[in-house]
């Protein structure tokens, strides 16, 4: 089981240790860590910690692409739960509260999305998109154009502070990945999701409540999306109905992609894209360090990805696979999936 | 009219097409004579399309030899065979709506003057065409402006203006109504007369007996045989596509008598699907489902099963009201089934054989009660070895499967639910000869352990060997039932073929 699962992210751990390398490359002190007034420091530290939004998206919308869809609201469903948690406590609540009303807010959100895809059947594309449009009004609605800024402790605690010295955003996407991990492959819900992600109708036909899982996913997705808008808003100390998570459904399905998993569905690994994740946040580390001139950021962003997809492209490994066949005997694994059951399974 | 004794236009003989895991055409031979309308027939999956590709080129033949007019061709794909002469009309117009009649007649090879596009000369040159096959339309209007059956004489004058040697109308008459069916003959007709082959693929007997000259008829991949329209009845066509050559001496249906009720369905239907019908399963029953292609079997079995749920009638389980709402409620009550098109409704293609199997049983215990690991071995070693399912593990995914081993862990998937009534829809289609007779064997046994089973299926023979009952079904209604002694081929023939009136 363990094995597996590295067996499944080792391109995306050799992809996340270049990166980190070209971190060092470009400032020496990147792999420092130090213990200061009781909280760990160090860029590594910060990776982790900046990560966390993206992090917390990219394990729903795994899901989510697993069962054929995608997200596109989570960017503005994290700007309606920072805005909700700052409605609570600028209004008296307590970090507690808030935290549950932005989650609350953010299932809700989960549920329109599911809603529309698995009972009125629109595209989840279309569907998501809708509240990705619509859910930046709906923030600012709640902060009246605003930026809402609040101070309670323990809300702020969440974004900027720490536990046992480590960054708490950390701890919760960290303990986000395992839980959900947990679930999914400790149940069957794991495979039942695969299932409808590779053939929906098959599923049915079997048995699987389809509509059931499809809602679930989103749901998953609204709360993941809840909690890292909580986050970046207790960062700030502040909800930014019009910054808050802006383009980052984009990075969360990026996270999944470098993560190895198919936009069309199936098979999926929420381990790797918690590393891509990190990948991305690794990236824009780099591009920090390197003191590049900040407006070559998206521009360098975007090659360094494109070298990443390319790597993982089928016909790149193809390629790769060819090589190394012509330069030795192939390794047995794949001999065996790739030809051997046709070959020997087509002759009855 | 058609002219046999020369040469033929084309001959495709050996003609040979394997897929991974099964055989879609075996050694198959088609000959056109100029000026014939050549009707090809089968069932669904009999090879009647795969030959299309193999002749067009779409498909990569992997055996035998196409001569047109007498010269060895070998098209590399359906631009290259329009250009030696064999031109495709599917059953959806493939046109482009939004340009006009003229563009989409000659889109591709328009006629120009000095390097630019000659409306005037494309236009007029349109209408010609056109008014050739008795059409007198504008060709400078839209051609979404004009009904299904003028867009596909359209895309008949586009072929046959670019190619004219031979002609493959897939299903063109599917959509048409009786005076559109009328044009389109008429243009056929015409076409003939100018000595042109047509190949015309249909489900439609009475069309057959009303244009074509001959027709060659396939089976499961392979050639029943060519006929001369005026040699042969309906039934005995209707006898080649469903064969029943093999059967008496494999009927061995044991008669014992079916066991207590089961399912009781009074004045079931959906709308637009099936007619209602009344059944009454029992246990230790096989009932078999006969009739053509577009009849009603797979309808039956749909509404039964509740893939579409049931507008009227009712249904007694036990004696107890129950309702077909979904496939999940279906399988809660004990019953299962396996779908006509393993690729598109049965397997789960990525995940693996250990995963198909238990998808259903899984399902119905819910995802928060996931089997053990040690149960899901036991019930997957189990069924493996049962149903002697071959493959190199059962962790690899199932697509890679034969046809014949993935049917069978589809069986393994509704038995490992211990189903009550168990649903067969074409259990022995596009698999081979070893896998069907087990597949058969199975039935018997299943049915000998008092399970109530309803199978579907176009082989009569193969029916015929193990109903205790069969409905025979046409038009989408239930229109004869047979029993006992009264089971055999021709019985189911004559009720598939018998007129309205006689009914």
């Amino acid at each position: 089981m363990i094995s597996a699962t590295l067996k499944r992210v080792a391109p995306q751990l050799v992809i996340l240790a270049v990166v980190l390398l070209m971190n060092f490359a470009v400032f020496p002190g990147f792999f420092h860590i130090e213990f200061q007034n009781g909280r760990l420091f160090g860029n590594l530290i910060d990776v982790l910690n900046r990560g966390a939004p993206v992090a917390l998206l990219s394990i729903g919308m795994t899901l989510v692409i697993a069962t054929k869809g995608i997200d596109l609201s989570v960017g503005a469903v994290m700007a309606i739960a920072g805005a909700v948690a700052a409605a609570v406590v600028t209004g008296g609540g307590g970090w507690l509260t808030a935290l549950l009303a932005a989650i609350a807010a953010g299932l809700l959100c989960g549920a329109w999305n599911g809603i529309l895809v698995a009972i009125l059947r629109v595209q989840p594309i279309v569907a998501t998109l809708v509240l990705m449009v619509a859910g930046r009004g709906i923030a600012q609605l709640i902060t009246e154009g605003k930026i809402m800024t609040f101070l309670n402790p323990g809300l702020i605690h969440l974004g900027a502070g720490t536990v046992a010295g480590i960054p708490t955003p950390i701890l919760i996407w960290i303990a986000a990945g395992i839980i959900v991990t947990a679930i999914v492959r400790g149940t069957a819900l794991g495979m039942l999701i695969e299932s409808i992600g590779i053939n929906e109708t098959a599923s049915r036909l079997a048995g699987i409540n389809s509509r059931a899982l499809l809602i679930a996913v989103y749901l998953i997705s609204g709360l993941g999306a809840a909690i890292a808008g909580v986050i970046v808003a207790a960062d700030i100390k502040g909800a930014d109905a019009n910054n808050a998570g802006l383009w980052m459904e984009l990075d969360a399905i990026l996270a999944v992609v470098i993560g190895g998993n198919s936009l069309l569905g199936g098979r999926f690994s929420i381990v790797a894209s918690l590393i891509g994740a990190l990948i991305i946040q690794s990236v824009n580390s780099v591009i920090l360090l390197s003191g590049m001139p900040p407006e070559f950021n998206l521009v360098i962003k975007a090659l360094i990805i494109i070298v990443i997809l390319v790597i993982q492209s089928p016909r790149i490994k193809h390629t790769l696979y060819l090589l190394r066949a012509s330069a030795g005997p192939a390794p047995r694994e794949t001999t065996l999936h790739d030809t051997d059951p046709v070959a020997k399974e087509s002759r009855p | 009219m058609m002219n046999t004794t020369s040469a033929p236009v084309l001959h495709a003989a050996g003609i040979s097409k394997f897929f991974p895991g099964s055989i879609a055409l075996d050694d198959v031979e088609l000959t056109l004579y100029s000026g014939e309308v050549h009707a090809l027939l089968g069932e669904n999956g009999a090879g009647k399309s795969t030959l299309i590709k193999c002749l067009t080129g779409a498909y990569r033949r992997d055996a035998g030899m196409i001569r047109l007019d007498g010269q060895e061709i070998d098209p590399r794909g359906p631009l290259d065979s329009q250009s030696l002469g064999i031109g495709t009309v599917y059953q959806e117009v493939n046109l482009l709506p939004n340009l006009t009649v003229a563009d989409n007649l000659f889109l591709g090879w328009q006629p120009t003057r000095h390097g630019l596009l000659d409306r005037k000369t494309m236009v007029r040159r349109a209408g010609e065409i056109l008014s050739g096959f008795g059409l007198e339309i504008d060709p400078s209007l839209l051609l979404s402006a004009y009904p299904i059956a003028i867009q596909q004489v359209v895309a008949i004058a586009r072929a046959v203006e670019q190619s004219g040697k031979v002609l493959i109308l897939d299903e063109p008459t599917a959509s048409l109504d009786r005076d559109e069916i009328d044009l389109l003959f008429s243009v056929v007709r015409q076409l003939t007369a100018r000595g042109i082959a047509v190949v015309f693929i249909t489900h439609f007997l009475d069309q057959v007996f009303e244009i074509a000259d001959r027709v060659t008829v396939l089976r499961n991949g392979r050639l029943v045989g060519t006929r001369q329209m005026d040699d042969v009845t309906q039934s005995d066509i209707v006898e080649m596509m469903l064969g029943r050559h093999l059967e008496t001496h494999l009927r061995r249906r044991d008669r014992s008598a079916p066991g207590k009720s089961l399912l009781k369905l009074k004045n079931f239907g959906k709308r637009g699907m099936i007619e209602p019908f009344d059944l009454d399963l029992h246990e230790g029953e096989v009932v078999g489902l006969a009739g053509l292609l577009g009849s009603g079997r797979t309808e039956t079995v749909k509404v039964i099963f509740g893939v579409t749920a049931a507008d009227q009638g009712n249904a007694e389980l036990r004696g107890k009201p129950v309702k077909m709402a979904n496939p999940r409620e279906s399988i809660a009550m004990r019953f299962g089934m396996c779908p006509e098109d393993r690729k598109t409704d049965g397997i789960v293609g990525d995940l693996s054989v250990r995963e198909n199997i238990i998808l259903s049983l899984q399902a119905r215990q819910g995802w928060h009660r996931p089997l053990t690991r040690t149960k899901i071995n036991e019930i997957v070693d189990h069924y493996v070895k049962a149903l002697d399912i071959r493959l190199a593990s059962p962790d690899m995914p199932i697509r890679l499967l034969s046809g014949g081993n993935q049917q069978k862990a589809l069986l393994a998937r509704a038995l490992a639910t211990e189903p009550e009534l168990l649903i067969l829809d074409e259990p022995t289609r596009g698999i081979d000869v070893g896998a069907h007779a087990e597949i058969i064997e199975l039935i018997e046994h299943l049915r000998a352990h008092g399970m109530a089973l309803v199978v579907a299926s176009s082989e009569m023979a193969e029916l015929v060997t193990y109903s205790n009952r069969i409905i025979v079904l046409r038009d989408r209604h239930h229109v004869r039932e047979l029993e006992g002694d009264a089971i055999n081929t021709g019985a189911i023939v004559r009720a598939i073929t018998q007129q309205e009136a006689l009914a």
